[in-house]
Parts: structure tokens; C-alpha cells; sequence
């Protein structure tokens, strides 16, 4: 790996300052309160939001105005130095360099392009949850890039607009998308239904990766970190970090409850087993969640933390010795380590892992109907898969795009450019790649010769080998009520439960109860008493005494 | 020409909008969520449902016991610090006062980064104790709110009462006790409510102190999260219940001392 790439990657740090600080505490219930009442006026806002962004143009030449929404810092912001410039070693020799922002080479390829000015009206969100709530609250955007199980949410609430058949053209010079995208990539969105119709029907992928464990190769053996049950392990009790939410905790869980099922012989060697595991780390059914609610309690006992972005961090400054992460992350976390010479590795769990997108869809209250937006929209997918933009996100962000190139040769060639060992070195594996890019693992024009220890470093983190794959599977978009369950069983791992004190616990607390009251009650009457002690000699005497 | 002129009444209509908006429209919004469901019909089941689950009064009972001892120990902290500051008569009192406020003025999130790191060199592992870390946290980011009103008012005690409780014969024991501390309890009341209700909401320290139980505000976002939009309003209300209860004690003891105030003069 150069050192290159991760000059940029720092930027990435500030934004786990202000990624925390967005979400300044709601102080008490009339901050909350504003949220809900927003929903009243979704419809007022949003009309006429679009109303203005439309003017009809009076040459007869219609400006295009598209809105995006898209993850922070997800994509190339340009402005890189003349050095970082990456020479790549494929057939044209390309230079990679990020001069401008994606966004307006955008605007000025679609202009050459198609003559047809558009505009980019770009913003972001931190959670798909955060994206949905800005959609209910009647924020209007026309391109989105949310998680798998986002979209599929939303195109079981029909929201969203089929790409068009043109899309999928491969025989047009600007698809790059159909002509560079993985066949591994595509066979999943072709594959994976919801309501009946393939994700592809409305989704093109924009990254992916799996979930997995970082870790300490000193302090804890890849053996133990290839099985979901180091995150509960007692001999690590807070050594290890957990996502802070429901989905990939619940597929942790699972993946402890299966685990004699899903390591299996038979399981393992039969030829259906992605469907079988598959069909085990999807089960919603009650007891399946009541067992899988018994082990997050156990995880939240035994874990350093829930996080949702610090756990990289305490991961490189070595507070932890082990952090769940996705693969993306897992780059970066592994880079960030590396600049203070301190190595980690990453495993992918024998059990089974997710294998997760995000990917970009269109939402049928922007582009439905209007051909304009559509085509430019379709055409912003296809810019972003250009092999040369391809590489400069993913160096930019460190994640790992769907696209393989098809003909071009220009992504590969980043992959060994990044991971590639140089010529001195002596430690070298060869790594098969084929899979992703030729769709034949056995490919010989697809091996990276690698340092040996990129088989469990970030080349096996960004390019999993086929037998990660081969247990790597999408987890589903549940249904409402299964989804309820789940959310309700997250929030009982998550309370402090007042039915699990014991009696003595009760004691306890009615003891220290009945000391405090007494002392307040004893500072509040003091008056009282101190009469009554003076008053009663008094009263003795008076009596004759 | 005609001179504008507006009616004490008239001058009030801006803000009785403003609070028409953003305070009465908000509340009738959650009390609607609240008593409905899904489909928006009539029910008592997301109150029912709060106060017959374990886990949402657990969160109730844990986020009190919370409040309590941060506010507990902010006040055994600030009370002799204001009282150090507002009745010594030091000559650098005010550039002290400073010292206790400018934390303030450093965003709260970079202060906790820097008290986790001092948090886990103290403690060797920051999950050991995470009830105790969260105490620390939030006494360490609401102790100026209760400062301030505790130095506020000690500075305003009349000097001569004291003379007077000290010239009849009482020790220092006594006057503290009884003329101080009694005449203190506003500036008490209010740093209770300052720090109480930031203490049962403010989830956002219990993340970054890596508390993973949740207290009511996290509660209130988690169902918000999942767009269960009914619940997450109940137990705002919920909530706004508890507060309204300690701001009502607290209020009464205000009113309480301002009449004993008017006795005493």
C-alpha cells in the first residue's frame, strides 16, 4: 500500500467531531416536540420547494435540477495535491487526479455531454434512518444512496421509480454503469426480491462490503476472531466494541445462537448452503428473537461499548482489542493504525457475514414522470461508475465500489496499485481477485501478488476471497410487525430492566430509601424537635419537680 | 402625521405567537400522538403499555436515580464554592467565578473526549463503572448551572442578618443552618431544576461516555428512530410529568422562602 492514500482519510477524523455534535441533545420534550410537528406541514413545504426549483426555460432548453442525497463524505470532494496524483499501470498508463469536486465535473460532463445544462443540488444524511426521517418530514430529493434494506423498504412502499430500460443498454458508450458493474454484484441485485421484483429493477450499487472484526493480532489469534462469539467472550469483557444498532447487532446475535448449526459439515459442504445460511440468519419468529434478545444482554454486559463511530477510534489508540465493524471501516481503521506503526488485522467470521450495499435509487415523488430529471439522474449513476471516477472515490472514501470495470482495465489496476507488494519485497502471497472481476476466481489476468500479510489486512477487507463470499449473505427487509419485534427486543437489551432486580436489590434500595427520607424528614422538622427537647424539662418542672 | 402607538397588550402579540408555534402547537402534537395509535385512534395503551413494562420503568427509575446523584453531587460540589466565592470577600472572586464558567465556553463533546481519556487513565477500562463515569460526565458539564444561581443569590444575602443571628448567640453552625441555608433555597431550587431535567434527557454524554443502558431521552429518540411516533410521545409526556413534578417542589420551596424572607424582614 502507498502512502499516498491516506493523507486524505484524515479529513475523514474531523467528522467524528462534528458527526457527535449534530446531534445536540434534545433538551427535555419541547425540542422532540418541534420534530413531530413538522409532519403537519410536509406537504406545504414540499410543493413548494419543487415549484421553485423548476423554471421553465424561455430558449425552449430546460435547465435540469437534480437532488441528491448522499452519505457524508461519500464521495470525491476533488482539491487533491499535484503528488497525490495516482499513475496507474493499466493499458493507457491513466493518471487519476481529483481536481474538482465530483459533482461539478458532473455538471460540466452531462453539459458536453448531452447539451443539456443540469444542476446538483447535493446534500447528505448520517443514518438511512436519518434519510427516511428526512423524507417523511417532506424533504424532496430525486437520487438517493441509502443501505440495502433501505431501498427495499422503500420499494415496498412504493417510493421509488424503476430505472429505465435504457439504463441497461449495454451497448451505449455512457452506460457505465451495465458495462462495469461485478457480476458477483449484479447476480445479487438481479437475485434479491422484495414484493416480487429484483432490487436491480430500481437500485444500481454504489459500495459494498462485509461486516467482520477488527482486531489486535497481538492479543487475541485469528482463529478466535473468525467466530461471532468473540463478541460476547467473558475472557474479553470490555475489550470489544459493538454497533449501536439494531440490524447488525441482531445478525451478531444470530450468528452466536447458529453457530453449531451454521459451522456444520454438512451445512458447510452442501451445495445450497448460501440459501441455508441465508434462511437461519433471517429468521424473525419470536423465539428466534427472545434467544437472540438473551445474547445482546449478554454482548451489552460483557462489551467496552455500543458505538456507532468512536469504536474506530478507540480501535486505533488500542483501548479496544476488538471492534465489529463493516469492511469499509475496517480500511480505514486498519490505515489509521498503520500511520502510528501499530498493525491490526481483519476477520471475517467463519459462521456467515453480511454482505451489505448502498446503492442508488430514485424516488418517485422527484423524477416520477418527468423524463428530464430521470435521464439525468440515470446519467449521474453512469458518471459516478466511469472506471476513473470509480477510483477516485474509493480513494477518497476507502470503501470498495460494486464496479469492476468490465472492459476497462483501470480498477484493477488501483486495486494493485494499493496492494500490490513492490518489487523488494520477499513475504508475498498471490491473491485471486478473479471472482469480483472477471466473475472466475481461478482467473490468472485477476491475482494480486500482495505482502503476505494483506491476506488479513485491507486488501482482504476491500477484495473478500471467494470463501468469504461464499457465506456472505444480504440480510432482508423485514416485514412490519417481524421489524417491530425486532426494534422492541433492541430496546429491552438496550433499558435497565426493574424486573430483573433480585430481593436483596429491594432491600437494598428500600433501605437507603428509608435513610434519606429519615434525614430529610429529621432536617425539615428540626425546629419541631428542638422545641419539643427544650419544652419538656420545662413542662417537668412546672408541675413541681 | 399619525404616531404609531401600541398597547401594552399589543407588544405581547409577538411572543404569545412565538409561543403559540413553538411551545402550545408542539405540546397539543405530542399530547395527539400520545393518547393514539398507528391509525390514529383513541387510546390509553401507550400509557398503560409505559407503566406495565419493566424495561420503560426501569428507564424511568435508572434515569432518576441518574439525575438525583448528579444533582446531588453538584450541589455538595457548587454549594461551598459559591459560598466560598460570594461570602469570603475574596478580592479575585469574580476572575474565580470565571474559572468555574469557562468550561462552558469550550464545546461539551471535546470536553468529554478530554475527561474520557483522564476517565480511563483513572480507571483502566471505561466499561467497569459506567453508572459512576456517567455521574462524573454530567456533573462535570452542569456544575456552572448550578454555581451560577447559588452565587447569584448567596451574593445578595443581606449581610446584616447574619450580624443579628450572630449578635442573640448563635454559633456558626446555627447560622448557617438557619439563616443561610433557608435563605439560599431559591438559588437552590433553580440549580436543582437547571441540572435535573438535562440529567434525565441528555443521552448524547451517556454514548460518549459509553453508558450503553438508556435513560428517558435516548428512549424518547429510540422510538422516534423507528418512526413509532406514538410511544416516543407518551414518554415525552411522561417526561414533561416528571419535570413539571420537581419543578412544582422546587417552586413551592421558592415561594415558601420568599414568604419566610418577608417574615424575617
Amino acid at each position: 500500500m502507498r502512502a499516498g492514500r491516506k493523507i486524505r482519510i484524515l479529513a475523514g477524523a474531523a467528522a467524528l467531531m462534528t458527526g457527535t455534535g449534530v446531534f445536540f441533545p434534545a433538551w427535555g420534550a419541547t425540542a422532540t416536540a418541534a420534530g413531530v410537528s413538522d409532519t403537519g406541514n410536509r406537504t406545504a413545504s414540499a410543493s413548494a420547494v419543487s415549484g421553485a426549483l423548476r423554471p421553465g426555460g424561455a430558449d425552449g432548453q430546460e435547465k435540469v435540477t437534480l437532488r441528491i442525497a448522499n452519505w457524508e463524505e461519500y464521495i470525491d470532494e476533488g482539491d487533491w495535491d499535484e503528488e497525490e496524483a495516482i499513475e496507474l499501470e493499466d493499458r493507457e498508463e491513466t493518471v487519476i487526479l481529483g481536481e474538482n469536486p465530483m459533482i461539478d465535473d458532473f455538471e460540466s460532463w452531462y453539459g458536453d455531454t448531452y447539451g443539456i445544462e443540469v444542476e446538483v443540488e447535493y446534500s447528505t444524511f448520517g443514518s438511512n434512518e436519518d434519510l427516511y426521517n428526512q423524507l417523511t418530514l417532506g424533504n424532496e430529493f430525486d437520487l438517493i444512496c441509502p443501505s440495502e434494506y433501505m431501498f427495499m423498504k422503500l420499494i415496498a412502499e412504493d417510493r421509488l421509480w424503476p430505472l429505465s430500460e435504457s439504463f441497461f443498454d449495454g451497448s451505449a458508450e455512457e452506460n457505465y454503469y451495465i458495462r462495469g458493474v461485478s457480476d458477483y454484484i449484479r447476480d445479487i441485485f438481479d437475485t434479491n426480491t422484495i414484493n416480487g421484483e429484483p432490487w436491480s429493477r430500481y437500485a444500481a450499487g454504489y459500495m459494498w462490503g462485509t461486516t467482520g472484526i477488527v482486531y489486535n493480532p497481538e492479543e487475541i489469534t485469528k482463529e478466535e476472531a473468525s467466530h461471532w462469539a468473540l463478541l460476547a467472550d467473558p475472557e474479553y469483557k470490555g475489550q470489544v466494541t459493538i454497533k449501536d444498532n439494531v440490524r447488525d447487532s441482531y445478525f451478531a446475535a444470530l450468528g452466536i445462537l447458529n453457530e453449531e448449526e451454521l459451522l456444520e459439515p454438512d451445512l458447510v459442504s452442501s451445495p445450497d448452503r448460501l440459501e441455508r445460511i441465508a434462511e437461519l440468519m433471517n429468521r424473525t419468529d419470536e423465539e428466534t428473537v427472545a434467544s437472540a434478545e438473551a445474547i445482546l444482554k449478554q454482548m451489552k454486559e460483557n462489551a467496552y461499548s455500543f458505538e456507532s463511530d468512536s469504536g474506530k477510534a478507540d480501535m486505533v489508540t488500542g483501548k479496544v482489542l476488538a471492534n465489529y465493524q463493516w469492511s469499509g471501516d475496517a480500511v480505514y481503521t486498519l490505515d489509521q493504525a498503520e500511520i502510528d506503526d501499530y498493525y491490526l488485522a481483519y476477520a471475517v467470521p467463519e459462521e456467515s457475514t453480511n454482505v451489505w450495499f448502498d446503492g442508488w435509487v430514485m424516488l418517485k415523488d422527484g423524477v416520477g414522470g418527468d423524463e428530464a430529471k430521470q435521464h439525468a439522474a440515470e446519467a449521474f449513476i453512469n458518471f459516478m461508475s466511469r472506471p476513473d471516477n470509480v477510483v477516485r472515490n474509493m480513494y477518497y472514501i476507502g470503501y470498495t465500489s460494486v464496479i469492476s470495470g468490465g472492459e476497462s482495465d483501470v480498477i484493477y489496476a488501483y486495486a494493485d496499485w494499493c496492494y500490490g507488494a513492490e518489487d523488494e519485497e520477499e513475504d508475498t502471497i498471490e491473491y485471486p481477485v478473479g471472482f469480483f472481476f472477471s466473475g472466475d476466481n481461478a482467473d490468472e489476468d485477476y491475482v494480486i501478488t500482495a505482502a503476505s500479510d494483506q491476506a488479513d489486512r485491507q486488501l482482504f477487507a476491500q477484495y473478500p476471497p471467494q470463501d468469504v463470499l461464499e457465506r456472505a449473505v444480504v440480510m432482508q427487509y423485514f416485514a412490519p410487525e417481524d421489524n417491530e419485534r425486532i426494534n422492541q427486543m433492541w430496546v429491552n437489551v438496550r433499558c435497565f430492566d426493574i424486573t430483573e432486580l433480585t430481593w436483596q436489590d429491594w432491600v437494598k434500595i428500600a433501605a437507603a430509601a428509608v435513610i434519606v427520607l429519615a434525614a430529610g424528614v429529621l432536617f425539615l422538622k428540626r425546629d419541631v424537635i428542638r422545641n419539643m427537647a427544650l419544652e419538656t424539662p420545662g413542662r417537668l418542672r412546672s408541675k413541681g419537680f | 402625521m399619525k404616531i404609531l402607538r401600541f398597547s401594552r397588550k399589543q407588544l405581547c402579540i409577538p411572543y404569545a405567537l412565538f409561543l403559540i408555534c413553538f411551545v402550545v402547537l408542539p405540546l397539543a402534537v405530542i399530547v395527539y400522538y400520545a393518547f393514539t395509535d398507528g391509525s390514529g385512534r383513541f387510546t390509553w395503551d401507550n400509557l398503560l403499555g409505559f407503566f406495565t413494562n419493566g424495561n420503560t420503568i426501569g428507564t424511568l427509575c435508572y434515569s432518576i436515580a441518574i439525575a438525583v446523584a448528579v444533582t446531588a453531587v453538584c450541589l455538595l460540589i457548587a454549594y461551598p464554592a459559591a459560598y466560598v466565592l460570594a461570602r469570603s470577600g475574596l478580592k479575585k472572586g469574580p476572575v474565580l467565578l470565571m474559572l468555574f464558567i469557562m468550561p462552558m465556553w469550550i464545546n461539551f463533546t471535546l470536553r468529554l473526549t478530554a475527561l474520557k481519556e483522564i476517565l480511563t487513565i483513572l480507571e483502566g477500562n471505561l466499561s467497569l463503572y459506567p453508572f459512576l463515569n456517567t455521574v462524573i460526565a454530567m456533573t462535570y458539564d452542569f456544575l456552572p448551572f448550578m454555581i451560577l444561581p447559588l452565587y447569584t443569590t448567596l451574593l445578595q444575602l443581606d449581610e446584616s442578618l447574619i450580624e443579628a443571628a450572630r449578635d442573640l448567640g448563635a454559633g456558626p453552625a446555627a447560622v448557617f443552618f438557619r439563616i443561610t441555608l433557608p435563605l439560599s433555597m431559591p438559588g437552590i431550587a433553580s440549580g436543582i431544576t437547571m441540572t435535573f431535567l438535562p440529567a434525565m434527557t441528555n443521552y448524547v454524554i451517556l454514548d460518549m461516555i459509553y453508558n450503553s443502558t438508556y435513560i428517558m431521552g435516548s428512549l424518547i429518540g429510540s422510538y422516534f428512530n423507528i418512526y413509532d411516533w406514538n410511544n416516543g410521545s407518551m414518554i415525552s409526556l411522561i417526561l414533561f410529568a416528571v419535570i413539571c413534578i420537581v419543578s412544582l417542589i422546587t417552586d413551592r420551596e421558592e415561594q415558601n422562602d420568599a414568604k419566610n424572607r418577608g417574615a424575617v424582614l
